[in-house]
């Protein structure tokens, strides 16, 4: 009973992007692009995940928001797509993929911002550093818009701060964290 | 108002993560490091694996263990979740499952610090569908 109780915990919207970041870096991306936008004129919370990794046919992007299809091989069943689109629905907003083989894959999920099923935005800081610390060789960029105001990080100019600095170290990933969280406070306001 | 950390402030920072990277590498080798990964597909990231990996990033730093902490996909014992891979130098890995902060706490100090294994190692048959079909190797 343990872990069917423990499924339905996935209720930040934070969660959802580090495990869809996981699908692009099985993908083998070099660049992933992370965004959220919130417009609160148009009531709408966009997320967007954007990689160059090997991308998927058309079939397969067909399939993915199925949960009985994985491209894994240590289980048979993949739940990470189907999650976020359900989310997504349950609170007024989609579900969209769009992926080329050989170039990469582009996922946008949107959301009724003020919607009372829409999972709040949960600890984005943690999430993002958690992915940069273990993917060192990988760029990423972090956007964050929210009306006029944006923050943004990219570990292409960190590693350029850094001079050979790895970007993994705890205190490293420990600055990383605290910069984003304090951005992104100031962006809430 | 407060002043928000930029990449100025990281700039600042450089002289003394430098010294401290350069007296690790003085006392002891690469190989020397231990590895933990955390299981971190929607499995994990359902059971709390975040918590469990960012707990794990902290301690080892605070109680100045040299190790590498990443992340990596399922590895098939969903139903364990959070689980953990810890590699020791020169030993084989093994995996933990049903992690939570105090299994996590009790890894380190005992198994990591002192190799005496803890209570709930999965018992290594991990195997992949793929390999199933070519006849089950181990």
């Amino acid at each position: 009973m343990r872990n069917i109780n423990k499924t339905l915990n996935v209720k930040e919207l934070a969660l959802h992007i580090l495990d869809i970041a996981q699908n692009s870096i099985t993908a083998g991306a070099k660049n992933i692009e992370v965004s959220i936008v919130e417009d609160e004129g148009a009531n709408n919370l966009t997320i967007r995940v954007e990689d160059n990794g090997c991308g998927m046919s058309e079939e397969m992007v067909r399939k993915v928001t199925d949960p009985y299809v994985t491209s894994r091989t240590t289980r048979k069943v993949g739940m990470g797509i189907p999650l976020l689109k359900h989310s997504a629905e349950q609170a007024g907003g989609a579900l969209s993929i769009e992926s080329e083989p050989g170039k990469g894959t582009k996922l946008q999920a949107s959301f009724e911002r003020d919607h009372i099923d829409k999972p709040v935005l949960g600890d984005i800081a943690g999430v993002i550093t958690i992915l940069i610390g273990s993917n060192p060789d990988i760029r990423f960029q972090y956007h964050h818009k929210k009306n006029n105001e944006s923050f943004n990080i990219d570990t292409k100019e960190i590693n350029e701060t850094l001079e050979g600095i790895p970007i993994n170290e705890p205190e490293v990933l420990k600055f990383i964290k605290e910069m984003i969280r304090e951005n992104l406070k100031e962006l809430e306001g | 108002m407060t002043k928000i950390k930029s990449l100025a402030d990281l700039k600042k920072m450089k002289g003394d993560l430098q010294s401290k990277i350069a007296l690790r590498e003085k006392s002891d080798s690469p190989e020397g490091r231990v590895m933990v990964k955390v299981a971190m597909a929607t499995c994990g990231i359902a059971s709390g694996s975040k918590e469990v990996m960012e707990y794990m990033i902290d301690e080892l730093d605070k109680r100045n263990i040299d190790a590498i902490v990443s992340q990596t996909g399922c590895m098939g014992y969903c139903y364990a979740e959070p689980t953990i891979e810890v590699t020791l130098p020169d030993q084989e890995p093994v995996v933990y499952g049903y992690v939570d902060i105090k299994k996590a706490d009790e890894i380190i100090e005992k198994y990591i610090r002192n190799q005496e294994l803890v209570d709930g190692i999965i018992p290594v048959n991990y195997q992949t569908i793929e390999k199933d079909k070519e006849g089950g190797q181990a």
